[in-house]
C-alpha cells in the first residue's frame, strides 16, 4: 500500500500531543468528514509574548493525518503566532520525511487547521480557499478542481498546456485520458469541442535522439568487448588498442607482439568476430599501423 | 509470532496441492498444447481435465462451455462488451450500485459512449428490490450484469431469479461470481445465466487465471481474436499451469464447500461477536442473514480504516477498509455509501475475511486485538469523549469544510 517514512509511522504510533489542551484559548476544526480527514487543533498561546505554550490535535483520519497533526503540533509549540503562520505544509511534510502524493493534502489540512486555530484566537473568521478534487496526476499530486480551474482560467485546450501550467500528466503519462475528459467537459462549456489532435496524445518527447543512444551504446559495447580480448593478447605479449569508434566502423592497432607477427590478420578476424558477437551487427575492423598513423 | 492473515476476499493464498500440479507444467512438459510434439503432448489432455474440474464445480452442462481467460476483469468486460456487440439494437445496461471496479468503471465508460445504465439501489442492509429491477427490464435491456456475492460485505444477491427475469424480455445476464465460486454452491445447467466470471486466486489457484462461463448457444462475440485457442472465443497461448492450477484448485473447493459453510462459517461468527461484545460503537454491515460465510464487515464508529489497518498490521494481523484513504480515493467504499452507512462509520469499516486455512487460535488473536486498537485511535478523535462519543458529535465537531 503506501510507503510511509519511518517518520511517519513512528508519528502514527507513539502521536505526540493528543487529546485537547486544558485551558486551551484557540481552536482550529477543519477537514471534510465525507473524504475522512478531520482535524480539531487546540492552542494556548500566552497573551502577553503571542508564544504558542502548547499544543494538542484530535485527528479522525488515515495514519499520515495522525502523523502529520502530530508533526505539526510539534513544529509550533513554542513559536509566536507570527511565526507559526509562516509554516507551509512542505514545512509539516519535510518534517515527517516526505508524503507519499496522495497524502499530500493530510499536511494542507494541518496548515488549514493552525491558520484556523489562530484566526479563532484573535477573533478573526477564516475561510479556507480549500478545494479538493479526486487526484488526477500522480506523480505530482495534482486533483481535478485545480486541473478544471487552470483549463478555465488561461483559456486551455490541449494536455500538453495542462502540464505547463499545472504539471499534471508531466510524468509517467498514464493520466492522460483523464486530463482529456477533463478538457472536454470545460471546453464544452465554453462552445468548443476538444480536439485530441496529434500534440495532446503525443508521447513525451525524448531528449535524447535514439539513433544517438543506440551508437552510445554500441561504443560502449564495443569497448568492453575489448577488454575482455585484452588479457589473451598480453598473455602473448601483444596488446590491441582503439584508436577510433565511427558507428559500425572500429579503428584499432596492434602492438607489441602482435604488431607486424604473421598471424595479424588471424588476431584481427577474430577480434572482429568477437565484437560481432557482442553488438549483434556487422562491425568493420580497420587495423591502423604505426607507422602510417604516425 | 505467525502471521495472521484475514483477507481471503483479497486474495488467497496459493494450495501447495495446486502448486504441486502445476510445476511439471514449467519444466517438463512445457510445450505449446497446440504443438505437436512429446513436450506437450499431454498439456491437452490436462487442459481438457481443469476444464471438466472446473465446469463440475459451477454445475456447468458441457465442458466446453468453459472459457479460461486472464483474471476475473476480462471475464467481466468481455461478457459485458458481447452481449452489447450481439445485439446493437439494444442500448441499456442494468447493473447494481455495489459491483465490483472490474463492472462499473467499464459500464461508466460504456455511459460516455452513449450506452443507458441502469445501477439499482441497495437498502441499508445491501438488498436489491426486484420489483425496482423488474420496472427496469425491457426489450432495450442488452445485458444485466448483477455480482453474486459482494466483496465487502459477502451479502448474496438473488442471481438466479434475477437471471430467471431477464430471460423473459430476452436480455442477457452475466453475474460477476468471483467471491461466490467454491463457497456457495452454484448449479448453472438449472439456471438461467447466460454468463458468468471466475477469478482464480479467490479460490487458492494462482493469481493470472480466470474464466468465463458462456452457456451453450449464447451469442458470443471475443474480446480477443487471433489464434484458435478456447474454441477462438478467447485467443492467445493459454496460461497453461495456471489453468490445470485452478482446475485442482476447484475441485478442492468442492471438497472443502461443506467446511466452509460449517467450520469457516463458525469462526466468522465467533470473530464477529467477540468484537462486537468487546467494542462499544460498532456494527456489522451488509446483510447478517444472507451472505458468504467467510465474509465479516464491521464498521467502527468515528475512526478511520487506515489506522485500524496499520495498528493490525504491526501485530502481524491482515484485514482491509473501505475506507477513503486505503482506496487512494476522496471517497469512502462505494459499497458503504450506496447502503447509506453514515460517513463517520463508513471510513472505519474494516473487513475481516477468512478462509479454509484459518484457525480458531487465528480468530482469539484478532477478537484481543481489536479493542484496546480501536480505543487508542478512538482517543485520537474529536469525536469521542471520555467514556464514549461526545454528546451530539455532529454539532460538537463540525469541522469548516464537511
Amino acid at each position: 500500500m503506501w510507503e510511509y517514512s519511518d517518520k511517519v509511522q513512528d508519528h502514527f504510533f507513539n502521536p505526540r500531543n493528543a487529546g485537547a489542551v486544558t485551558e486551551a484559548n484557540a481552536t482550529g476544526d477543519v477537514g471534510s468528514i465525507s473524504c475522512g480527514d478531520a482535524l480539531r487543533l487546540t492552542l494556548k498561546v500566552d497573551p502577553e509574548t503571542e508564544v504558542i505554550l502548547d499544543a494538542g490535535f484530535q485527528t479522525f483520519g488515515c495514519g499520515s493525518a495522525i502523523a502529520s497533526s502530530s508533526a505539526l503540533t510539534e513544529i509550533v509549540k513554542g513559536m509566536t503566532l507570527d511565526d507559526a503562520l509562516k509554516v507551509t505544509n512542505q514545512d509539516i511534510a519535510d518534517y515527517l520525511d516526505g508524503l507519499p502524493p496522495e497524502k499530500m493534502h493530510c499536511s494542507v489540512m494541518g496548515r488549514e487547521a493552525l491558520a484556523a486555530a489562530i484566526a479563532n484566537y484573535r477573533g478573526e473568521e477564516w475561510k479556507d480557499d480549500h478545494e479538493e478534487g479526486a487526484l488526477v496526476c500522480k506523480c505530482f499530486a495534482v486533483d481535478a478542481v485545480l486541473i478544471e480551474d487552470t483549463i478555465r482560467a488561461n483559456n486551455l485546450s490541449t494536455v500538453q498546456e495542462v502540464t505547463h501550467f499545472t504539471k499534471a500528466g508531466g510524468g509517467c503519462a498514464a493520466c492522460h485520458e483523464g486530463i482529456e475528459e477533463i478538457l472536454t467537459r470545460v471546453m464544452a462549456e465554453r462552445g468548443e469541442a476538444y480536439a485530441a489532435g496529434k500534440a495532446a496524445a503525443n508521447a513525451p518527447v525524448l531528449t535524447t535522439d535514439p539513433e544517438k543512444l543506440a551508437a552510445a551504446k554500441r561504443m560502449q559495447t564495443i569497448l568492453a568487448a575489448i577488454e575482455a580480448i585484452r588479457p589473451n593478447l598480453r598473455r602473448d605479449h601483444g596488446d590491441i588498442e582503439v584508436l577510433d569508434i565511427e558507428g559500425k566502423t572500429v579503428k584499432v592497432r596492434l602492438v607489441g607482439a602482435c604488431s607486424g607477427c604473421q598471424m595479424e590478420a588471424v588476431t584481427l578476424a577474430g577480434v572482429q568476430q568477437k565484437l560481432m558477437e557482442a553488438t549483434g551487427e556487422f562491425i568493420r575492423l580497420v587495423p591502423v599501423h604505426a607507422a602510417a598513423h604516425a | 509470532m505467525q502471521p495472521v492473515y484475514l483477507d481471503n476476499n483479497a486474495t488467497t493464498r496459493v494450495d501447495p496441492l495446486v502448486v504441486e500440479a502445476m510445476l511439471p507444467y514449467f519444466t517438463e512438459q512445457f510445450g505449446n498444447p497446440s504443438s505437436l510434439h512429446a513436450f506437450g503432448n499431454k498439456v491437452g489432455a490436462a487442459l481438457k481435465k481443469a476444464r471438466e474440474q472446473v465446469a463440475a464445480l459451477i454445475g456447468a452442462a458441457h465442458d466446453s462451455e468453459i472459457i479460461f481467460t486472464s483474471c476475473g476483469t476480462e471475464s467481466d468486460s468481455t461478457a459485458i462488451l458481447s452481449a452489447l456487440e450481439c445485439q446493437p439494437e439494444r442500448k441499456e445496461i442494468i447493473t447494481t450500485a455495489v459491483e465490483h471496479p472490474a463492472v462499473l468503471t467499464l459500464v461508466g465508460h460504456l455511459e460516455k459512449k452513449g450506452y443507458t445504465v441502469h445501477r439499482l439501489a441497495v437498502d441499508g442492509k445491501g438488498r436489491l428490490d426486484l420489483d425496482a429491477y423488474k420496472a427496469l427490464l425491457s426489450e432495450n435491456t442488452a445485458v444485466v450484469s448483477v455480482m453474486w456475492a459482494n466483496n465487502e460485505t459477502g451479502t448474496l444477491f438473488p442471481v438466479v431469479e434475477m437471471a430467471a427475469m431477464a430471460q423473459e424480455v430476452g436480455a442477457m445476464f452475466h453475474t460477476d461470481a468471483v467471491q461466490a465460486v467454491g463457497k456457495v454452491a452454484i448449479d448453472l445447467k438449472n439456471t438461467a445465466i447466460d454468463m458468468l466470471s471466475i477469478s482464480g486466486h479467490k479460490l487458492h489457484a494462482p493469481k493470472g487465471v480466470g474464466v468465463l462461463y458462456l452457456k451453450r448457444g449464447v451469442r458470443y462475440r471475443p474480446l480477443l481474436r487471433g489464434g484458435h485457442q478456447e474454441r477462438g472465443r478467447r485467443a492467445g497461448t493459454e496460461n497453461v499451469a495456471s489453468i490445470i492450477g485452478l482446475g485442482v484448485a476447484c475441485e478442492l473447493a468442492q471438497q472443502y464447500m461443506e467446511h466452509e459453510n460449517t467450520a469457516v462459517k463458525a469462526l466468522r461468527d465467533r470473530l464477529e461477536a467477540g468484537i462486537l461484545a468487546a467494542v462499544p460503537n460498532c456494527f456489522v454491515t451488509g446483510n447478517p442473514d444472507d451472505r458468504l460465510p467467510n465474509t465479516a464487515n464491521i464498521a467502527f464508529e468515528y475512526i478511520e480504516g487506515e489506522g485500524i489497518l496499520l495498528q493490525l498490521n504491526k501485530l502481524g494481523i491482515a484485514a482491509s477498509s473501505g475506507s477513503a484513504c486505503t482506496s487512494g480515493s476522496l471517497e469512502p467504499s462505494h459499497v458503504m455509501k450506496a447502503m447509506g452507512i453514515p460517513y463517520t462509520a463508513a471510513h472505519g469499516t474494516v473487513r475481516f475475511s477468512l478462509s479454509r486455512e484459518t484457525t480458531a487460535e487465528d480468530i482469539e488473536r484478532v477478537i484481543e486485538a481489536v479493542p484496546p486498537i480501536v480505543a487508542r485511535l478512538r482517543k485520537l478523535s474529536p469525536y469521542w469523549g471520555e467514556n464514549g462519543p461526545v454528546e451530539n458529535p455532529d454539532q460538537a465537531f463540525a469541522p469548516v469544510y464537511a
